[in-house]
Order: structure tokens, then C-alpha cells, then sequence
């Protein structure tokens, strides 16, 4: 009786071990599994492309990948039927960006705005991440050049080749704060070599704001300003505002804006923008991107 | 009999079910591959951070993998397999629970290779299927490797390829897993 009583408790005790012994898999994988999501993630498609409607995000394309682009901007709406709404006017740049490393991209345009050619590269100085030693924020550095080709205003005087050059040093802080939504700022730098008049500024200041909302998985609203410092401000110019969507299909992006810019660099988008929505000088845009992929990924 | 047995009995069942049920065999990298195929394009992503562990008692065996982990040879595909099918924000995981059946019909300490199948809950994209998969099992000096390919169909889930690139999906997605548990706990 005494012995049966004792077996029985052995078997309660044992058939315990069991149980604990039975959940041990389960325990083991989430420590595993702890372990390995400690580890550093970076965030990834803060935006979807390179430009956000007609300046830069915070986004480079991978290594070894090449992404055409065609810009184009039709004229103003307001100019009514007779111009089919702007549709009979076009401004274009083709460009291609070409991504050296991960975290360095260059590119090169040519915009038939003012016959402009433009030349940049954008280098990731931070990655927003998670897990361990996070970062909150994305920070990007892109210094463009742009040399303006169209006929001197006065040939007569003496005219020199540096006077077609100005520098555009842009830095983007962006933060990627949910799936669906990213922004960033933009504070922008110009220097124009040679300007109209006497009283115009050689060196101007802009802050950039920018951000996206995703509609669905593969449509995103996307929103673009940037406002030039008062004093630092291109006389009769206005500050260029972007409403656009940006539409995904495989390896291509089409963007679908509205907007007050005929520019597409900065220098022309930022400090060269005339059109005032309130007039009614919006322009419908899109641009399209299709990357090729042009190396082998090495990791 | 009486209780002067009680203590060894005690004593051996302890001892039998630390014997039993304390012996995991794991790994932290091991290889999964899955292969997409159609007549225009090929996709092909790795995850060498697989994690496996195994019973080697009870024949338990789960899998986990970070979604986020896998590389592709397109960097754009990576982020849209992140972004758009797998949603790795959402599901950041992908998990396998189950069994490895007949496991005490296996010799782990006799070289060779075995034939095993496994059956348990597939966990990806945050549905959960029942699923059964047949594979190897190598035995060399100890060292337990386990290999094994199967399909799965991307609708069952909930993975849905948008009209636009269906030619370069396939619906089949081929997995391949290759395992080698070479750490103990």
C-alpha cells in the first residue's frame, strides 16, 4: 500500500519533468530566436524611389543597379485650350542615377530647361535602424553641380565659362516612422556663379519638407515644399510646392504630380520656380524609372 | 517491496528523463533557399541565418526564419518581397513547427544517410497550413545534417501576385532547406 502510494507520487514527479522537459523545444527556439533579432536591421524603403517629385528623398538604388529616368513637365494649366492645358509644351530631363555601393550613388541629367546639364553623387552618412545601437533617422548628403548651356544673354562682353556653373549642397534627414509613412527635411545650400541682376544673391538658403503617405501597397501620395529663406530669397521667384503619386509596377515607378516648378534640379526647382498656385500655374508632370541591374550583388 | 526502493526508483526516473528530454541538437545558420521559376525570369533568395533545432527524444523540430534575413540578387526584388508580398514589418517571421516522425528508428551514433519526413504547422505570412515534407537526414561522425526541398502555393498564403508581373512570378515557390546542427543544449 505504502509502495503503491510512492509510486504514485514518482510517476506525478516524473510525468512533471515531462511536461517541463516537453515545453523545452518551444523555450529553446525563443531564446534562439532572441538572440538573432537583437542584431542590428536597417530600415528599407523609406521611400520608393530616388526622387520624390522633383528633388531628391533620402533613397539611393542599391549597388550595381542603374535607374533611367525621364522627368517631364507639361505647361501651365491656366493657359487654357488653346495650349490644350499645357499639354502642348514640354519640359524634359533624362537621367540616369548609378549606385557605386550601397550607400554611394552618382548621377548625371540633362534637362532642356535652360539647356541644363547637372552631375551628383548622394552618399548615406546614417541608416535609420533597429535592434541593437539603433539610429533614428536617415541622413544623406548630396552635393550637385549644374551648368547652364544656353546662349550668353550679351555676347559683346566678355563672358567666362565659370559664370555657367552653380552648386547646389543639399543635405536630407529622413525618418521612416511607419510602413506607410516617411518624412524629411531638406536644408539646401546654392551657390550661382553669376546672376541676373546686381541686387540678386549669389548664395542662397532653403529649408526642404517632404513626405509620403502609402494609399496601398504600390500607390503611394506624396507631398513636396521647399521654402527659401526670406533672406536668402530669389527676388520674383516663389516657393516650389509638389502634390504627386507615385505608382509601382515591377521594376518600374511612374510619378504623377502637380506642381509650380518647370525646373528639375535644384538649383532651377529651388531658387528659378515662377509659378503661383494660387494663379493657377500648375503644371502636370510625371516621370518614369526603370532600373536595370547591372552587376552582381555581392554581399 | 517496500519503500527502501522508493529512493532509487525516484532517482532513476529523474536521471532517465534528464537522459530523455535534454538533448537539442540546433543551429543558427543554417541555409534556406527558394527558387521562383517562370519563362521569363528566375528569382532566387537565401537566408543563411536559418534557425533549426531538433529533439533528438521526442522528434520535435522547429524552424525560424527573420523574413528580413533573405538576399536577392536584384536589390529592388529584395525590397519588394519585403515591402509587398512577405510584409516583413508585419510578419517578421516565418516559423515551422512539428515532427520528425520515426525518429527512434534512427542510430545517431552509426553513419549514414536516412530518409525522414516531417509534419507540422507552416507558419508564413501569417497563416498557418499543415504541411509534410520529405527529406535526408546524413549521420556523419556525430554531426546531424538535415536536407529537404518542397513546394509550396503562394495563395494558400494569402500572397497574391498583381496582374502586372504574373508572367515573372510563380505561383510555386520551391524551398529548399539545409541544416547542419552542429551545436547542443
Amino acid at each position: 500500500m505504502r509502495f503503491k502510494k510512492t509510486l504514485l507520487i514518482t510517476i506525478h514527479f516524473f510525468l512533471m519533468i515531462l511536461k517541463i522537459s516537453a515545453q523545452d523545444t518551444s523555450d529553446i527556439m525563443k531564446e534562439l530566436e532572441k538572440e538573432i533579432q537583437q542584431k542590428k536591421e536597417f530600415v528599407t524603403a523609406t521611400f520608393k524611389t530616388t526622387r520624390l517629385i522633383n528633388g531628391h528623398t533620402v533613397e539611393n538604388v542599391g549597388k550595381g543597379v542603374l535607374d533611367i529616368k525621364i522627368s517631364h513637365r507639361f505647361g501651365q494649366i491656366n493657359e487654357g485650350s488653346y495650349e490644350l492645358f499645357g499639354l502642348d509644351e514640354a519640359t524634359i530631363r533624362i537621367g540616369g542615377d548609378f549606385g557605386i555601393t550601397n550607400n554611394l550613388m552618382v548621377g548625371i541629367g540633362r534637362s532642356t530647361f535652360q539647356k541644363t546639364y547637372d552631375a551628383f553623387f548622394k552618399l548615406k552618412l546614417l541608416r535609420q535602424s533597429s535592434g541593437n545601437n539603433s539610429v533614428p533617422i536617415t541622413l544623406s548628403y548630396i552635393p550637385t553641380i549644374a551648368l547652364k548651356t544656353l546662349k550668353f544673354e550679351d555676347p559683346s562682353r566678355k563672358n567666362y565659362f565659370s559664370s555657367r556653373i552653380s552648386y547646389t549642397h543639399q543635405l536630407i534627414i529622413a525618418r521612416k516612422f511607419s510602413k506607410n509613412t516617411s518624412l524629411q527635411l531638406m536644408p539646401t545650400y546654392i551657390h550661382k556663379n553669376l546672376v541676373l541682376l546686381a541686387a540678386d544673391p549669389n548664395n542662397l538658403f532653403a529649408l526642404g519638407i517632404g513626405g509620403r503617405q502609402k494609399l496601398t501597397k504600390r500607390v503611394s501620395i506624396n507631398v513636396e515644399y521647399y521654402y527659401q529663406l526670406p533672406k536668402y530669397k530669389m527676388p520674383n521667384t516663389t516657393n516650389s510646392l509638389s502634390i504627386g503619386f507615385d505608382i509601382e509596377t515591377g521594376g518600374h515607378v511612374f510619378q504623377l504630380h502637380f506642381t509650380n516648378s518647370k525646373g528639375m534640379t535644384e538649383k532651377n526647382l529651388i531658387t528659378e520656380t515662377a509659378g503661383d498656385w494660387a494663379k493657377g500655374d500648375i503644371l502636370f508632370g510625371f516621370n518614369i524609372s526603370r532600373v536595370f541591374t547591372i552587376g552582381n550583388r555581392s554581399k | 517491496m517496500n519503500s527502501k526502493y522508493y529512493l532509487p526508483i525516484c532517482c532513476g526516473f529523474i536521471l532517465l528523463a534528464n537522459v530523455a528530454f535534454g538533448q537539442s541538437i540546433f543551429t543558427k545558420n543554417g541555409k534556406t533557399l527558394f527558387f521562383s521559376t517562370t519563362s521569363v525570369e528566375d528569382i532566387k533568395a537565401t537566408n543563411n541565418q536559418t534557425i533549426c533545432l531538433l529533439n533528438l527524444q521526442t522528434g520535435e523540430l522547429q524552424f525560424s526564419i527573420l523574413n528580413k534575413g533573405f538576399r536577392f540578387r536584384k536589390a529592388l526584388m529584395e525590397e519588394h518581397f519585403n515591402e509587398n508580398y512577405i510584409e516583413s514589418n508585419k510578419y517578421p517571421k516565418s516559423t515551422f513547427k512539428g515532427t520528425l516522425l520515426d525518429i527512434d528508428k534512427i542510430n545517431f551514433t552509426k553513419d549514414g544517410v536516412y530518409a525522414v519526413t516531417a509534419i507540422g504547422d507552416l507558419f508564413i505570412h501569417g497563416i498557418t497550413q499543415k504541411v509534410s515534407a520529405v527529406g535526408n537526414m546524413n549521420i556523419s561522425k556525430g554531426l546531424v545534417t538535415i536536407i529537404s526541398k518542397f513546394k509550396i502555393v503562394l495563395s494558400d498564403y494569402n500572397i497574391s501576385i498583381p496582374k502586372t508581373v504574373l508572367k515573372n512570378i510563380s505561383p510555386n515557390i520551391e524551398i529548399s532547406i539545409n541544416c547542419n546542427l552542429d551545436q547542443k543544449r
